[in-house]
């Protein structure tokens, strides 16, 4: 709660919309001790005076009435009316939409039809509707504003509860022994309440404007009484003449509701846990490149050179060090695997080398990407663009979330290659057809005019691949490319990358966490650990006489085929959080070899070019 | 000694049907039978839409069977409720983060199957909390804190002792480590090893992962479109495969020194499952079919001393 | 699509159905006698009598709506007491000038609020995005009935730029222009609320976008930024704009009712008020289910745009 109100007056404007309605409601709430004019009682002979006159601030309407005590009154009125809907609204509605979207199936059904029904209509024609079969009225426009807005709660909280109920913890609550009704009392409802809560603060000033609406109308609060909406109505057939009676309700109705979107927006940005972490900003078309220090010297090693890169998340204060210190080089032709767990830093590595890490929060703080002697991170814009793709392509993980659904899989492919080539339609068309033939999707012709959607996971990941093709690009960077495929796919996707790789001559990095698909594909391999390689050498030096004790223990704890039931090895501890790396050595806290020196200071490489680790007690001891 | 019989036990979903149109079937668990001895480990694994999820819905409760029954030490389960499962058989999340109310306390999260399957009061839950938390190798500092503070390590510690809270005779175990680093899986693995025996319990381990599963099991039960299609001794399954498809899925594990080759098959895609084909759904992607593969649905027969498999051409 | 279209045709019965269910259900809640409100307090007692029998009064619920269902369906709505000619007439008569205000208000705050959105997204935290974000804040706060009130009194009364009221001219004029020149204000006045609430919506949702997978797969292809942002990220973004557009479709026709009110403009809100402080019920309930059904068909071209653009939808 503490973090929340830090999280909301942290907004200015939330503040200052905090400060306006507070001093409204605080005005609104002392109304009645103030020493005003009765509201009511009319003076024709005062009539239409300017505000400032002396006894009446802010003037007086066409009766002659007091506008400020009116103005006050009103608002006093308006705000419980509108507050009185929200809630109203907001209860009733939250309360259908739980129990729709918790039990589904046939209830969720009727009731959604019903809500749908009720959509059908512009809001107004429902309420105009109540309104005349109940009789004008601000009661009846009460009941007409809060019953419109009951569909909207019921679709929005139900949305919210669907993906709730279809957690993993409903069910487990279930084999718990929890009835469906303590359940949603106690398991949906706190993860609910935030979304409820937003949409009532986001609501409220809404639902003020319509009541008031309908009082402008004429078709809520009745004479003498009068809320903000009426007044404006009464002084609407002043308006040429004394344009001051209705400016003064109508800015008032107009500060009430905009104090309380902002209130609202601070509490939507403070509640919803996708903004707190600042999720929700644009990333730019190429990371930021802000190096501290000197650009590494041009070392002229292999094609693609990454030297000394240092790539950091800004998330608040906290700064994430995803990349730490991390040379790696790659020559035409070769395939090098880089391997690690999840936080290791393998795939921001792959992702800084064309610029495509997310930024903001990414930053990349240091070092140079070379490719052909060039430095990539020194590049502008125009002439980065240039390359990816081009020169350097990428293999994306997921290839279900990484091709556009929209667009069909053609359409994608010939995007790719006129995005570097000025070719016709009809060519571009043609090569996208060779491509998927290339990657071995049978009825290739047939094929270019699907969407994504409607290929499985296996053909989509081959048009990832193809696209990765449509330049003959000389490197190609394929990040985790079949982990999220099934087994038999996985090893047909493989095949063909390394069939392709050989045929083009194509340079390869392929990052994954699987020693297998590393011991069957790669050249040489690197190892990285909270964001730094560790150790890096030919794979099968590296899996026949790891130097790291950390390449030795993962080795051991995935277990291998045709080993039968067995005790497997296990590393103890946690991989390290890159916002808080330990000094010296990251693995030190999970090794038993570790001694004092591992813990302070940098530790640098020792073996040869070919064979590197970082480890003062290494398992093999390099030449 | 049986901990768990299940007969023809299948499940059916209606799906899509409109205003206009016939709604169509999808048979994600086409009828199985089969039996898990006390303190044994059954393996079971499948590629994605093999039916391997909704059959373990099904075994706690969760979901229920379109047909057959459930068996749990001697009490047939059917139809009963997920609490009435809940005392016998419990299940252990693959997403162990949103397997964990974000809004509760480890400790709120750890009381409520002692409090509403068992109904014990609050010191004998806090003495169970301490003694299975000791088990689990997890501090009883962690109960007062909430779950997004805990790694997917010790969150699947904390979905693990939430399990065994309900005493269970089963533990039906949906891919517990596959949301896991590779470091910390082998943790979670050996700890699941220990639990069993100092608790004497019964697994259905089910994962996509060959070699997790045969390292883990006594048994493997491999699932092919919501059928079985071979069953037999964890050793053996993969060493010695009599299903066409056992082999396929064994030779596609990448394994280090093997040359990268795609193993043999016509065709990689599934059958369309609200338009199965008749015969053995695997005959279309199967090198050894001939035409009584695609007309006549091959049932499991033993073959070898152990093994079980669906084949009308096994390998030998 | 001709079959998508028809299909989405017919699943609009259920809907006029319901629409029809909900407006007798809200007038069978009037207080007192549905005779007499429906004929006004003068009518005859002979006339309501014979009334109250032709309704079915003394039949159970389900039986009097379809009574009243074939009177709506046949009577064409009825006739009005206050202004004595049938219903359909007078709707039919004031439709054309609700549909030319909405529509032009609706297509403005469309592109308005999508460019601004979009602009918005493009330059996040920039300058333009701030102005835009604090004009959007202000447009949404605003009362469109005061926003209209106060232009009267700027564009029109000080500036003399724009006429005050109307539709059209009352001597002379009748033409385009003239038309025009009465629809700025109104149609502005209109806009303001739903502009605001498109470009928010454009705004999160192009951002939301923009963070996608496939965003990074355009840009590692080498596609331009400008391409990334207009093509690819605003046409994934569309598929969340697009039903919010139905929606504030519905929130222009409700602000009509104000600004036809505020401007004097003849179309059927301004005839809905008017008959609810006569108590004109039958006038009422046929203007209600009219624009409630052509709101309807107007959700369903939505419907439809939505399954052209996006593929994934097949129902």
């Amino acid at each position: 709660m503490t973090t929340f109100l830090k999280l909301l007056f942290r907004n200015r404007l939330a503040a200052l919309g905090a400060v306006v309605l507070g001093a409204i409601v605080l005005l609104a709430l002392v109304t009645p001790l103030l020493p005003l004019a009765d509201p009511d009682v009319t003076a024709t002979g005062d009539r239409f005076m300017r505000p400032f006159t002396e006894g009446h601030l802010l003037g007086t309407d066409h009766l002659g009435r007091d506008l400020l005590s009116r103005l006050l009154w009103g608002t006093r009125l308006s705000l419980a009316v509108g507050i009185a809907a929200a809630l109203v609204a907001g209860t009733i509605g939250s309360a259908i939409g739980i129990v729709a979207g918790y039990f589904g199936g046939r209830i969720d059904n009727v009731i959604m039809r019903g809500v749908d029904m009720l959509m059908a209509f512009p809001y107004i024609l429902l309420a105009l509707a109540i309104v005349a079969a109940l009789g004008p009225g601000l009661l009846n426009a009460l009941i007409a504003v809060a019953a419109v807005n009951i569909p909207f709660f019921a679709r929005n909280i139900r949305g919210v509860t669907v993906g709730l109920a279809g957690r993993e913890f409903i069910d487990a609550a279930r084999l718990a022994g929890m009835g469906h009704g303590r359940i949603i009392l106690t398991e949906l409802l706190p993860n609910v309440a935030s979304t409820i809560v937003i949409a009532m603060s986001t609501t409220v000033g809404w639902m003020i404007l319509e009541t008031a609406g309908l009082s402008f109308l004429g078709l809520g609060s009745q004479p003498p009484v009068a809320d903000l909406g009426s007044m404006l109505g009464e002084a609407r057939a002043a308006l040429i003449t004394n344009p001051h009676t209705s400016v003064v309700p109508g800015v008032m109705i107009f500060l009430i509701v905009m104090s309380i979107n902002l209130l609202g927006d601070g509490v939507r940005d403070a509640l919803d846990p996708r903004l707190r972490s600042g999720a929700l900003t644009r990333p730019r078309a190429v990371t930021l490149v802000d190096r501290k220090g000197q650009v590494p010297e041009a070392d002229q090693k292999g094609l693609l050179n990454i030297q000394s890169l240092e790539t950091q998340f800004h998330v608040g204060p906290r700064i994430f060090r995803a990349v730490n210190e991390v040379s790696l080089h790659l020559n035409p032709g070769e395939a090098l695997g880089i391997i690690g767990e999840s936080g290791s830093g393998k795939s921001v590595t792959a992702l800084s080398v064309m610029g495509l890490v997310a930024s903001p929060p990414g930053v990349i703080t240091g070092g140079a990407v070379r490719y052909a002697g060039e430095d990539l991170l020194s590049a502008d814009y125009r002439s980065l663009r240039q390359k990816r793709g081009n020169n350097v392509a990428y293999i994306f993980q997921d290839p279900l979330s990484t091709l556009h659904p929209l667009y069909r899989v053609g359409d994608q492919l010939t995007e790719a290659i006129q995005a570097h080539h000025a070719v016709p339609d009809a060519t571009a068309r043609a090569r996208a057809v060779e491509l998927l033939k290339d990657v071995r999707i049978p009825n290739a012709e047939a094929r270019v005019r699907d969407y994504p959607h409607q290929l499985s996971g296996g053909m989509r990941q081959r048009v990832g691949i193809a696209m990765a093709l449509a330049n003959d690009p000389d490197v190609i960077i394929a990040d985790e490319p079949t982990t999220a495929l099934d087994v038999t796919v996985q090893a047909q996707i493989l095949a063909l990358l390394d069939d392709l790789r050989r045929d083009r001559g194509l340079a390869i990095i392929f990052i994954t966490h699987d020693f297998g698909v590393v011991g069957q594909l790669c050249d040489r391999v690197a190892v990285m650990y909270g964001g730094r390689i560790v150790e890096e050498g030919p794979t099968a030096t590296i899996l026949s006489h790891p130097a790291h004790p950390y390449t030795k223990k993962l080795m051991a704890c995935v277990p291998e085929l045709g080993g039968g039931k067995r005790e497997l090895a296990a590393i103890p501890g946690l991989p390290p959080v890159v916002s808080d790396l330990p000094p010296g050595c990251a693995f030190a806290p999970r090794c038993d070899k570790a001694t004092e020196a591992c813990r302070v200071g940098e530790i640098g490489f020792t073996g040869s070019d070919t064979h590197r680790v970082r480890c003062i007690h290494p398992e093999e001891v390099l030449a | 000694m049986t901990a768990l019989k299940v007969t023809d036990l299948s499940k059916t979903f209606v799906v899509g049907g409109g205003l206009l149109r016939k709604p169509g079937a999808v048979r994600a668990v086409r009828p199985m039978s089969f039996e898990v001895a006390t303190g044994e480990t059954l393996g079971i694994v499948g590629e994605s839409g093999c039916g391997k999820s909704t059959l373990a819905r099904m075994l706690v409760g969760l979901n229920a069977p379109t047909t057959g029954q459930i068996e749990i030490a001697g009490k047939p389960l059917d139809n009963a409720d997920p609490a009435a499962f809940g005392k016998l058989i419990q299940y252990v999340f693959q997403d162990p983060v949103s397997s964990l109310n974000p809004r509760k306390s480890i400790r709120q999260i750890m009381e409520a199957p002692l409090k509403w399957l068992h109904r014990m009061d609050r010191a004998a839950r806090t003495a169970r909390i301490a003694e299975i938390f000791a088990s689990v190798n997890l501090r009883e500092e962690f109960l007062d804190r909430y779950p997004h503070e805990f790694s997917g390590g010790q969150a699947q510690r904390i979905g693990v002792a939430r399990a065994l809270a309900a005493a269970p005779r089963i533990m039906v175990l949906d891919e517990p480590v596959s949301a896991l680093d590779v470091s910390v899986q082998a943790q979670v693995l050996n700890l699941l090893a220990d639990l069993r025996g100092q608790f004497d319990l019964t697994y259905l381990f089910i994962s996509h992962d060959l070699a997790v599963v045969e390292a883990v099991s006594d048994r493997i039960m491999v699932l092919y479109f919501g059928a079985v299609v071979e069953i037999g001794p964890a050793r053996e399954v993969f060493k010695t495969p009599r299903h066409p498809y056992t082999k396929l899925l064994a030779d596609s594990a990448p394994v280090v020194g093997r040359p990268l080759t795609a193993p043999e098959q016509k065709d990689s895609e599934l059958p369309d499952p609200l338009n199965p084909p008749p015969g053995c759904a695997f005959a279309g992607r199967c090198p050894r079919a001939t035409d009584i593969c695609v007309k006549v649905e091959p049932d499991l027969r033993p073959l070898g001393e152990h093994q079980l498999a669906a084949c009308h051409h096994p390998l030998d | 699509m001709g079959a998508h279209i028809l299909k989405r045709l017919i699943s609009a019965i259920p809907v006029l159905l319901g629409i029809t269910v909900i407006v007798f259900l809200i007038m069978a809640m009037i207080p007192g006698d549905p005779a007499t409100a429906i004929l006004g307090s003068y009518a005859t007692p002979e006339n309501v009598e014979k009334l109250n029998r032709d309704l079915g009064l003394d039949k159970p619920l389900v039986t009097r709506y379809f009574i009243w269902l074939g009177n709506m369906l046949s009577g064409g709505f009825g006739r009005s007491f206050s202004l004595n000619r049938p219903v359909i007439d007078e709707i039919l008569d004031r439709f054309n000038a609700t549909l030319i205000l909405a529509g032009v208000s609706f297509v403005l705050c469309t592109l308005l609020g999508i460019l601004a959105g979009v602009v918005s997204a493009a330059r996040q935290y920039g300058l333009a995005d701030k102005a835009i974000t604090f004009t959007v804040l202000i447009g949404i706060s605003v009362p469109s009935f005061f926003l209209g009130m106060m232009m009267i009194l700027v564009f029109a009364v000080n500036l003399r730029l724009l006429p005050v009221s109307g539709m059209y001219a009352i001597y002379g004029g009748g033409d385009l222009i003239d038309l025009a020149r009465h629809l700025v204000m109104p149609a502005l006045a209109l806009a303001v609320v739903a502009t605001g609430v498109i470009a928010r919506l454009s705004r999160s949702a192009m951002l939301e976008v923009l963070r996608q997978d496939y965003i990074r797969t355009a840009r590692a292809k080498g596609v331009h930024e400008r391409r990334v942002i207009m093509g690819h990220a605003l046409r994934a973004a569309m598929v969340s704009i697009i039903p919010v557009l139905g929606i504030q479709a519905g929130f222009v026709l409700s602000g009509s009712v104000y600004i036809e009110i505020v401007f004097q403009w003849p179309g059927v809100g301004r005839m809905l008020v008017d008959a609810i402080l006569k108590r004109d019920i039958l006038l009422v309930q046929g203007g209600v289910v009219f624009v409630a059904a052509a709101y309807v068909f107007f959700n369903i071209a939505v419907d439809v745009a939505q399954s052209l653009l996006d593929p994934r939808i097949k129902t």
